[in-house]
C-alpha cells in the first residue's frame, strides 16, 4: 500500500510506515467503531443466550437431575423390596424351624403315649398270666395233698392188715387227717 | 513505542497488532466501518453459538464433549452468581453469562497467531466496565431507593470515622469502573505486547532460542492470564451487583 493513500485512510494514529503513532489503545479516532461493534456483539451474544442457550441447558441439567434423583429413589425402593424380602425369607425360616420342632416334639409324644399303653397292656397280660399259673399250681398242690391222703389212708389200711389188725376206715381216716395236720 | 536497534536494524512494532484496520478497502474507519474488531468479535460470537447452540443441540441427558463444556462454563458462572449475589441475583445471569463468554472467547481467540485482541482496547473494556458499574448503580437505588447509599455508611465503625469512612468508600466506589476496566484492558494488552517483543527478538540468530522459549512461556502464561481475566471482571460484577442488591453490611 502506498503511503500516501495510508496516511489519507487512517488519519492521525499510524505513521507514514503503517506503525501505530502512540498507542492505539487510545486513538479516539478508532473508539467509536470499537464500541459500535461491541454493542452489537453483546446483544448477538445475549439474545443467543437468553433466548436459545441457556433455556435449553437449563432444561437439560434439570432433566438429568431429575433423572438421577429418580434413579437414586429407585434405587433406594428396590433396597427397601431387597430387606423386605430378606426379612421375609429370614422369618420363613424360624418358622419353619419351629413347625419342624413341634413335628418332633409331637411324634415324641405319641411315640412315648403308644409306648405307654402297649407296656400296660404288656403288664396286665404278665399279671393275668402269673394268676393263672398260680391257681394251676394250687390246684395241683391241692390235687397232690388229697392223693397224698389217699396213698396215706390205703397204706396204712395195708400196713394195720399186714401187722394182722384190722382198722376200720373211720379210725384210720381220722388217725391219718390227725397225722396231716400235725 | 517503536523502539530501534543499532545491531542488525532490529525494529520492534508491539503495538501495531492493535491498530484497527477497515476489512475492505483503505477507507477512513468510521463507527460503522466493519474492521478487523469486527471480525474478531464475530468470530467470537460464532464461537460462543457453536459451543452453546450447536454444541447442545442433542439435548442429551449423557452429553457430548461440546455440550458438557457448554454445561461446565453454564453450572461455573450460575453457581458463582447464586452464591456470590444470593437468589435474588440469578435472574440477572443471562446479562453476567453474556459478559463473561464474550471476555472469554475474545481472550482465547486473541491468542491464535496474527489474531486481534478486541479485549485489549480500552474502549471496548470501558464500555463494559462503565456499563457495569451504571447498571448496578441504577438497580441500586431503583431496588433500594435513598438507603442504596448506606453502601457508604459503616454502620459498624465508631462514630467519628464514620464520615471519612464515607469519603474512601465513594471514592473507591468511583473508581470501580476505571479499575474494572484497566485491570482487563491492561493485561491483555501487556502480554500481548511481550510476546511482540520477544518474537522480535528471535529474528536475531544469537538470543533466538531464549527469545523463543520466552514466547513459549509467556503464551503459557497469557493462556491463564485470558481464562483468568475474564474469571476475574464477571466475579466483581457479581460482588458489584451484590453490593447494589443488599447495600446493608
Amino acid at each position: 500500500m502506498a503511503t500516501e493513500t495510508t496516511e489519507a485512510a487512517v488519519g492521525a494514529c499510524v505513521d507514514a510506515g503503517g506503525s501505530a503513532l502512540g498507542m492505539p489503545q487510545l486513538c479516539a479516532d478508532w473508539m467509536p467503531n470499537q464500541i459500535f461493534w461491541l454493542v452489537i456483539t453483546l446483544i448477538a451474544i445475549y439474545f443467543v443466550m437468553s433466548r436459545i442457550a441457556l433455556p435449553r441447558i437449563g432444561a437439560v441439567l434439570a432433566e438429568r437431575s431429575g433423572t438421577i434423583t429418580n434413579d437414586i429413589a429407585a434405587a433406594e425402593e428396590l433396597k427397601t423390596k431387597a430387606a423386605e424380602a430378606e426379612a421375609a425369607y429370614d422369618k420363613a425360616l424360624l418358622d419353619a424351624r419351629a413347625e419342624a420342632n413341634k413335628i418332633v416334639a409331637e411324634a415324641k409324644a405319641e411315640i412315648q403315649a403308644e409306648l405307654d399303653v402297649e407296656l400296660q397292656k404288656a403288664d396286665a397280660e404278665i399279671a393275668a398270666k402269673t394268676a393263672e399259673s398260680e391257681a394251676a399250681i394250687a390246684e395241683i398242690r391241692d390235687s397232690a395233698k388229697q392223693n397224698v391222703v389217699a396213698v396215706a389212708k390205703d397204706t396204712a389200711k395195708e400196713l394195720v392188715a399186714a401187722m394182722g389188725g384190722s382198722a376200720d376206715a373211720k379210725t384210720i381216716t381220722a388217725a391219718v387227717n390227725a397225722r396231716m395236720k400235725g | 513505542m517503536a523502539e530501534e536497534k543499532a545491531e542488525g536494524g532490529l525494529v520492534f512494532h508491539p503495538l501495531d497488532q492493535f491498530i484497527v484496520k477497515p476489512l475492505f478497502g483503505d477507507g477512513p474507519v468510521a463507527w460503522y466501518t466493519p474492521t478487523n474488531v469486527t471480525l474478531w468479535m464475530g468470530i467470537a460470537l460464532l464461537a460462543i453459538i457453536a459451543v452453546f447452540v450447536l454444541g447442545s443441540r442433542g439435548r442429551a441427558i449423557i452429553p457430548t464433549r461440546l455440550q458438557s463444556i457448554g454445561e461446565l462454563i453454564y453450572g461455573f458462572i450460575y453457581k458463582m452468581v447464586e452464591d456470590v449475589t444470593g437468589k435474588d441475583g440469578v435472574k440477572y445471569f443471562p446479562y453476567i453469562m453474556t459478559l463473561f463468554l464474550f471476555i472469554l472467547f475474545a481472550n482465547y481467540l486473541a491468542l491464535i497467531p496474527m489474531s486481534y485482541s478486541p479485549t485489549s482496547m480500552i474502549a471496548v473494556t470501558a464500555v463494559l466496565g462503565f456499563g457495569v458499574f451504571i447498571c448496578v448503580t441504577i438497580l441500586g437505588f431503583v431496588k433500594n431507593g435513598a438507603s442504596f447509599l448506606s453502601l457508604f455508611w459503616m454502620s459498624d465503625a465508631p462514630l467519628i470515622l464514620r464520615p471519612i469512612i464515607a469519603i474512601i468508600e465513594v471514592i473507591s466506589y468511583f473508581v470501580r469502573p476505571v479499575s474494572h476496566s484497566i485491570r482487563l484492558a491492561g493485561n491483555i494488552m501487556a502480554g500481548h505486547a511481550v510476546l511482540k517483543v520477544f518474537a522480535g527478538f528471535a529474528a536475531l540468530t544469537l538470543v533466538s532460542p531464549v527469545a523463543i522459549f520466552g514466547i513459549v512461556a509467556i503464551y503459557g502464561l497469557e493462556v491463564l492470564v485470558a481464562g483468568i481475566q475474564a474469571y476475574v471482571f464477571t466475579i466483581l460484577t457479581c460482588v458489584y451487583l451484590k453490593d447494589a442488591l443488599h447495600p446493608h453490611h
